[in-house]
């Protein structure tokens, strides 16, 4: 089962940097959904009325999104120094899906066929970048430049 | 309708705000592979070490600055695009940068796999933005 496993998957993350790629995947999109909704409490905000930034941060709903949104910046750094850029972004892709099903579940939107559609591609894709290795060894690089083993 | 005028404008805002992002990402990405894995540097470091080698990073305060242009790019492509246009093309030209700026700059791997995935994220994210 393990070398079944070791065949599909060629990374090896710790438990804590699958808990890194969680984050970024639901941090960001949580976050900017409650920023919209502390923001649309709060209401338009204006060149001449600037003050209502500051009203802003009194509102739950924006404190709890600039908190999480710190906490994506925060994990996406994190997963950077040690897995490739073309390995995240299927994972930040992925807030997508959660802000389109948030959408379904709790305000009862209804996605088109075409929305479907585009979650299941992201998903294909988070699938296609999970079983390759996570980081580029930049040794094994250099030495396809130098030409051995051509 | 948008006059020709109008659409190159628009054009030209939208790519500017993804070539930005591309660029704040690239760095961003560059400066945390050049720290390494941040785990073993808070072993040594402790959080507050950790903290401070990645703001004293220049590669990372560069990309830093420009997804805070990014934002502010971002506003003004908004202003005179339509979002439903401007939306799924950012993402869409972005995820595509990021992968070719990935490979010539940061040397990833980018095989076969990874442009499937690319392209599978990119007509994703463009679908389910429309």
């Amino acid at each position: 089962m393990a070398r079944w496993i070791g065949w599909i998957v060629k990374h090896k993350l710790r438990p804590s940097q699958y808990a890194v790629l969680l984050a970024i995947m639901l941090t960001a999109s949580v976050g900017d959904s409650l920023l919209a909704r502390g923001m649309a409490q709060v209401g338009p905000v204006d060149l001449h009325h600037l003050g209502l930034l500051f009203k802003a941060l009194l509102n739950p709903y924006v404190d709890i999104g600039i908190v999480l949104l710190i906490g994506f910046f925060s994990a996406y750094t994190t997963a950077l120094s040690w897995a490739d850029l073309t390995f995240i972004m299927p994972a930040t892709a992925f807030g997508y899906v959660v802000i389109a099903l948030l959408g379904k579940v709790w305000l009862h939107e209804q996605l088109t066929w075409l929305r479907w559609l585009g979650i299941a591609c992201i998903v294909c894709a988070v699938g296609f970048v999970a079983g390759g290795p996570s980081r580029t060894e930049h040794a094994d690089l250099d030495l396809m430049d130098s030409g051995v083993g051509r | 309708m948008m006059g020709v005028h109008a659409a190159l404008h628009a054009w030209a805002a939208i790519l500017f705000v993804a070539v930005i992002a591309v660029a704040g990402e690239v760095l961003i990405a560059s400066g945390m592979h050049e720290l390494g894995d941040l785990d073993n540097i808070r072993a040594v470091h402790g959080l507050g070490g950790t903290i401070a080698a990645v703001l004293t990073n220049m590669r990372f305060v560069a990309g830093a600055l420009c997804m805070a242009l990014n934002f502010f790019a971002m506003l003004f492509a908004l202003s005179i695009a339509e979002l439903s246009l401007a939306g799924p093309a950012i993402a869409g030209l972005t995820y595509i940068g990021n992968a070719v700026a990935a490979k010539i700059f940061l040397r990833e791997n980018v095989n076969r796999r990874r442009w499937i995935a690319v392209t599978f994220v990119t007509i994703g994210v463009v679908l389910l933005t429309r």
